[in-house]
């Protein structure tokens, strides 16, 4: 019988740390898609951010470090700036990433690094217990919203891929989802794009990932994922932002 | 060759990261500090190196952290404020034991302040100063000499103890100009680090992290940390003693202080009283014991700092009191019981003299 499907290489084989059926998992898969597929599972160094996407290292072969909470980009430059050959990329979540970390993720872009930015947005604070986070879509309740989030009081959720792709610095920014097998299929080429263009030298490419955290969304696993089509996209729409062609920005 | 140039201190300190084989500088403006990164901004890409001028002290030391853990030798530099924002990044390094210089001409502060020379920093720069249960490298030169040769020598410990390191200086050290001496050291190999990040090619995956959340892991790790901080206590003090022998004061000073203090002793000498000086080079390690012993004998010490009194603080632990005080500590989370304590409780109370 022939093997259809099966786990990537640079994925360790162990259970998650992360919910039942949080996309988490998924997006760690896609990740470690791309290493395999351009066969740089030994030249890739990973840089997590502080929250649920912090134990990178448990779960990827590769060499792996955590950053304080935001400074994963500069970190990362840190990193690629010693190693321009290898594949760095980071791997932040929303509170981490469009939140405490905003400076470094827009400087980072700015400044046209050669690395890929993994971004999950799920609207929420995870693993601190489901607070307000940038994204957090007006209405949504959290635990520090606990009327819904009203502009007035807390501003309106931060579109990073639309805020990102007019960088010069920024090769490739697009938006994906995860809450369907179509989508995830779409996700996982924008993964591999993003890869694609840092081994070709193209500057900072971006995923933003929109992902489902049920737990916190306190409902079930299929109404999170329903939540995202119906509730996430009309906000955060899918979509390629920006995407270079050549090499024009030299 | 061993030729004399005149230099000013923070040329004298760039040129010192220079030839320990630092490549890599990342950095925010602040006075009184600013010739170091506008000095390396020229230098470095002459010697194959990078420099980044960042978008703030956040994003420079935390650059510094990734640029080590990949295995090189990596600084920054700032001031004051700047010091303070870089204080999460250096507990970070501590932390996941990454080596790294950070150079700080101290600013008078609180706050803003200014640029006037200060020590102001001393606890923060002896105490930790970020989050944690940890310490920093912490040198302190009075020279422009000393700025060159600190400056590889800051390399030197922070590789060895694969902890971050910091040169305490201020305006008046940055800014002067001295003779300096610039051995030949251009070919200083930083050290191998098997530890690094270089991509996981012929060995297994490896990782760098802070985060220990399993029971007695953040503990042990926190021991581990004290064992490396006793073992710079026991190998790597540095001071420099002058006129212990017949001297009835002793002065304890730091920095630019111990080279203002080094004309009050001569001063002092006309007038026919013998002072003598201890000047800590490394502020941790503390030069304890050399004070403590030198206290035994010459009771009557005079600390002198441009602060209210930070070194002060370490002088009086140092000097041995009539007082029997003991000390047991649990890091990590490890919480200390009331066994424990009665445990101390007994050795205390059965101990010689009570």
């Amino acid at each position: 019988m022939k093997k259809v499907f099966s786990r990537p290489k640079s994925l360790i084989d162990r259970q998650t740390h992360f919910c039942p059926g949080c996309t988490h998992g998924t997006a760690h898969r896609l990740v470690a898609d791309a290493i395999d597929h351009f066969g740089v599972q030994e030249e890739t160094i990973g840089v997590s951010g502080v929250g649920c996407a912090v134990f990178m290292y448990d779960y990827f072969a590769i060499d792996a470090i955590e950053a304080p909470h935001g400074r994963a980009p500069a970190v990362a430059t840190g990193i690629k700036r010693v190693h321009p050959k290898k594949i760095v990329f980071t791997y932040q979540g929303d509170g981490d990433l469009a939140s405490i970390g905003t400076a470094e993720t827009i400087h980072t872009a700015n400044r046209g690094e050669n690395i890929t930015i993994i971004f999950i947005n799920n609207t929420v604070y995870g693993m601190t217990g489901g607070q307000m986070a940038p994204t957090t879509l007006l209405g949504q309740k959290t635990t520090t919203t606990p009327y819904g989030r009203n502009f007035r009081n807390d501003g309106y959720p931060i579109r990073m891929a639309e805020m990102l792709a007019p960088l010069e610095g920024v090769a490739y920014s697009t938006r994906v989802s995860m809450h369907n097998a179509k989508e995830v299929l779409k996700a996982k080429k924008a993964v591999r794009r993003a890869f694609q263009m840092q081994i070709e030298g193209m500057g900072l490419t971006f995923v933003e990932l929109l992902s489902a955290c049920h737990t916190n969304w306190r409902v079930k696993p299929l109404e999170g994922q329903k939540r995202v089509e119906e509730e996430l996209i009309p906000y955060f729409p899918l979509g390629v932002f920006k995407e270079r062609k050549g090499k024009d920005f030299l | 060759m061993t030729e004399k140039i005149l230099l000013k201190g923070n040329i004298a300190l760039a040129k010192g990261a220079i030839a320990a084989g630092c490549r890599y500088y990342f950095g925010y403006p602040i006075t009184p500090q600013n010739d170091i990164p506008e000095y390396l901004s020229a230098e470095l890409p002459k010697v194959g190196g990078t420099f980044i001028q960042a978008e703030s002290e956040i994003a420079s030391i935390n650059m510094v952290l990734g640029a080590s853990a990949s295995g090189v030798r990596a600084m920054t530099s700032s001031s004051g404020p700047g010091i303070s924002l870089m204080q999460e990044g250096m507990s970070y390094m501590a932390g996941s034991e990454l080596p790294g210089l950070v150079v700080n001409v101290m600013r008078v502060g609180p706050g803003l302040g200014g640029i006037a020379p200060t020590q102001g920093d001393y606890f923060q720069a002896t105490r930790g100063g970020g989050h944690g249960d940890y310490f920093n490298i912490v040198l302190a030169p009075a020279s422009v000499q000393e700025m060159f040769d600190l400056a590889i020598k800051a390399f030197e410990l922070s590789d060895k103890y694969r902890n971050p390191a910091m040169i305490l200086c201020d305006a008046i050290l940055g800014q002067m100009k001295e003779p300096v001496v610039l051995e030949e050291t251009k070919t200083v190999i930083p050290p191998l680090k098997p530890w690094a990040l270089t991509g996981s090619k012929g060995r297994k995956p490896q990782f760098l992290k802070t985060l220990y959340l399993s029971d007695g892991e953040q503990e042990a790790h926190n021991l581990e940390l004290k064992e490396k901080y006793d073992r710079l206590r026991e190998e790597d003090v540095l001071f420099e003693a002058k006129g212990l022998d017949d001297s009835e004061i002793v002065i304890v000073a730091f920095g630019t202080v111990s080279r203002i203090a080094k004309t009050a002793i001569q001063m002092a000498k006309r007038e026919g009283i013998r002072v003598g000086m201890i000047r800590p080079i490394t502020i941790f390690p503390f030069p304890t014991e050399v004070i403590r012993e030198t206290a035994k004998r010459i009771p009557r010490v005079l600390v002198v700092e441009m602060n209210t009194g930070q070194m002060l603080q370490d002088v009086k632990l140092s000097i041995e009191s009539s007082v029997k005080l003991r000390f047991y500590g649990r890091p990590g989370g490890g919480i200390p019981t009331p066994e424990d304590m009665l445990r101390e409780i007994r050795v205390m109370f059965n101990e010689e003299g009570f």
